[in-house]
């Protein structure tokens, strides 16, 4: 028997059914955890609350309880990346632009998962993220840093790394992420929890405050397998009339064959004829050999439990840094000239004429790495450098897109590091651009690619700093990841493990 | 290849950009040691590689789809102006842009 816990360690699933079992109500639940966000609030992980806001959606989701409904996500608390516009609560993704800002609509992944036309889940508040999505430690957010609860001198990861933080400490059982390069896995990663970005077109792009359109994506970032499968159930779906670049297909309930799974009985082999990729590339002298022990010691227990590894290569692994950083600030330069001072957004206090205004405004509202990206793009965009350098990365990207469908042919799954070390310090890598984009190299080519990748907890390195396995599935195969890291959480307990003093 | 101060100032200025001079020097440098990472790229033979755009469209052609052009939003101004630096009667300020 084990002891009765606080409700802040209980994750999705377990809050879903004691409040589906009427032993605690929403209210109550969501009360506890605000009181946990205001006793946590120096790391930093929230950029806003709204206790009555969130109270009254807590209320309706009481009434949708009491009324008989029974929903595996009802009543259960998450918080959304400041990424995600809402009406109910300010969006500034990280930003000064954006201070104050007040959507008048909801991003699609909110409304479905919302209390009022979703899911039933009851919104604590905005979570920090890098400035516009754009960073790997969130000390690009314009507002604060946010500290990572296992060492409170350390980065949480980025540039969702509000949403890791507070669900590594327990503050939120379930958040939303944006993955544009590996903003949900490494900050997945780099905390010990649990992230998955769905092949690209997945969840509907509508609502997100845009960085790299061919790239940004939604998932959830939970503690565990089975609750990231109940959340991304109800965030993906087709936006038919409102992303055009959404799939056409189905949502898809990746939760119940997981559920299924727990019954099997131990000792089994349950991934048995699944064969994992391990690209050579991934495991070479740039990863630190920490992170390889305890990702070499995951693919053992994929092993006992019945895959097999296999070798294969993605010869193009390195080209993906370079690449990315072409097309991601392209696509931003573009998507960001829509902050002008004039229809929302900061607005310089003293200009001349329209020009100046455009110019003092922008430059005043967006931080450094924002505008150094914007530069880049502006640049890599600009006439006589269109070929050589947007075109260019565009080829590379096909080449490094087919390479996986190679890898695919003789494997299920891919699997390597997620980030070639632990957390780094707060401030350490902040004025070397360039040595934080090498940090990214395995995370960028499967999201260049648009394949589905989640991060698993797999143990941890130096400072004991947790340690993530990444996971990718070739297009469409979320199920077969979850499954299978589902598989792996039953048999280990990493993605239990809690940091001290939290 | 290496940047000059003067692209910087071009740059900027097509991305509505102001960078005080201090800025220019130092996101020279930072660029500068970006695009000799970029030059890597060059060693990779394209000719004949197709640009990706849509990264699922690796699998086959991805139609992106349209929708009947017809009005489907509400009238929205007043909440949509809401976080508008200057309005007046239902209209953005903007500074005089014909004298």
């Amino acid at each position: 028997m084990s002891l009765p816990k606080d409700l802040h360690d209980l994750g999705v699933v377990q809050l879903a059914a004691r409040l589906a079992a009427r032993e605690v109500s929403s209210v109550e639940v969501t009360q506890h955890f605000l009181a946990r966000i205001r006793q946590h609030e120096s790391l930093g992980a929230f950029l806003a609350t709204d206790a009555e806001v969130s109270l009254a959606q807590a209320r309706a989701a009481d009434a949708r309880l009491s009324a008989g409904e029974r929903s595996p996500l009802l009543g259960v608390p998450l918080a959304h990346k400041d990424i995600f516009v809402t009406r109910d609560f300010p969006t500034t993704a990280g930003s000064k632009m954006l201070a104050d800002y007040r959507s008048p609509f909801d991003a699609t992944v909110v409304s479905k998962l919302g209390v009022a036309h979703g899911a039933g889940m009851v919104t604590l508040g905005k979570l920090n993220c890098d400035e516009f999505a754009m960073g790997s430690g969130n000390d690009n957010s314009a507002y604060k840093p946010v500290q990572n609860p296992w060492d409170t001198s350390r980065i949480p990861g980025g540039s969702s790394g509000g949403s890791a933080a507070a669900v590594a400490a327990r503050l939120v059982p379930a958040a939303t992420g944006t993955d544009t390069g590996g903003s949900i896995r490494q900050p997945a990663a780099l905390t010990g929890i649990t992230g998955i970005k769905p092949t690209y077109g997945r969840c509907s792009r509508y609502g997100m405050v845009a960085f790299a359109s061919s790239l940004d994506q939604a998932g959830p970032m939970a503690r565990s397998a089975l609750d990231c499968a109940l959340l991304l159930s109800a965030m993906a779906g087709p936006d038919p009339d409102r992303d055009s670049t959404s799939l056409d297909l189905p949502a898809v309930d990746y939760a119940t064959d997981l559920i299924a799974a727990n019954a099997q009985g131990m000792g089994a082999t349950p991934l048995k004829g699944l064969r994992i990729g391990l690209p050579a590339q991934f495991f070479g002298a740039g990863c630190s050999v920490d992170v390889l022990k305890a990702v070499r010691a995951a693919l053992a227990e994929f092993e006992k439990l019945g895959a097999t590894l296999v070798d294969v290569s993605l010869p193009l692994t390195e080209l993906s840094i370079p690449v990315y950083y072409v097309i991601a600030p392209a696509e931003a330069s573009s998507n960001l000239s829509r902050f002008d001072g004039v229809r929302y957004g900061h607005r310089a206090a003293h200009y001349g004429d329209l020009t100046d205004m455009y110019k003092k405004s922008r430059s005043e509202g967006f931080g450094d790495e924002v505008t150094r990206r914007i530069m880049i793009g502006t640049y890599v965009l600009s006439h006589g450098y269109y070929d050589a350098y947007y075109l260019k990365a565009q080829k590379i990207r096909r080449l490094i897109a087919e390479d996986f469908q190679k890898a695919f042919a003789q494997c299920d799954i891919i699997a390597g590091p997620v980030s070639p070390t632990v957390a780094w310090k707060i401030g350490e890598k902040s004025d070397d651009p360039v040595a934080s984009y090498l940090a990214d190299i395995y995370t960028l080519s499967s999201s260049l690619a648009g394949l589905p990748g989640m991060s698993v907890p797999a143990g941890f390195g130096e400072h004991h700093m947790p340690v993530g396995l990444q996971l990718i599935g070739n297009y469409f195969k979320e199920a077969q990841l979850l499954g299978a890291a589902h598989q792996f959480q039953l048999a280990t307990d990493w993605h239990m493990r809690q940091p001290n003093g939290i | 290849m290496a940047l000059t101060s003067q692209d910087i100032a071009r740059v900027a200025n097509l991305a509505r950009l102001e960078l005080r001079p201090e800025e220019t020097e130092h996101t020279l440098g930072q660029l500068n040691g970006f695009f000799a990472l970029v030059e890597q790229m060059d060693a990779v033979n394209t000719e004949g590689v197709e640009p990706l755009a849509h990264p699922a469209a690796v699998l086959g052609q991805i139609a992106l789809r349209l929708r009947e052009d017809i009005v489907t939003e509400p009238n929205q101004r007043e909440e949509s102006q809401k976080s508008a630096p200057a309005v007046e009667r239902g209209l953005f300020l903007v500074p005089r842009v014909i004298e």
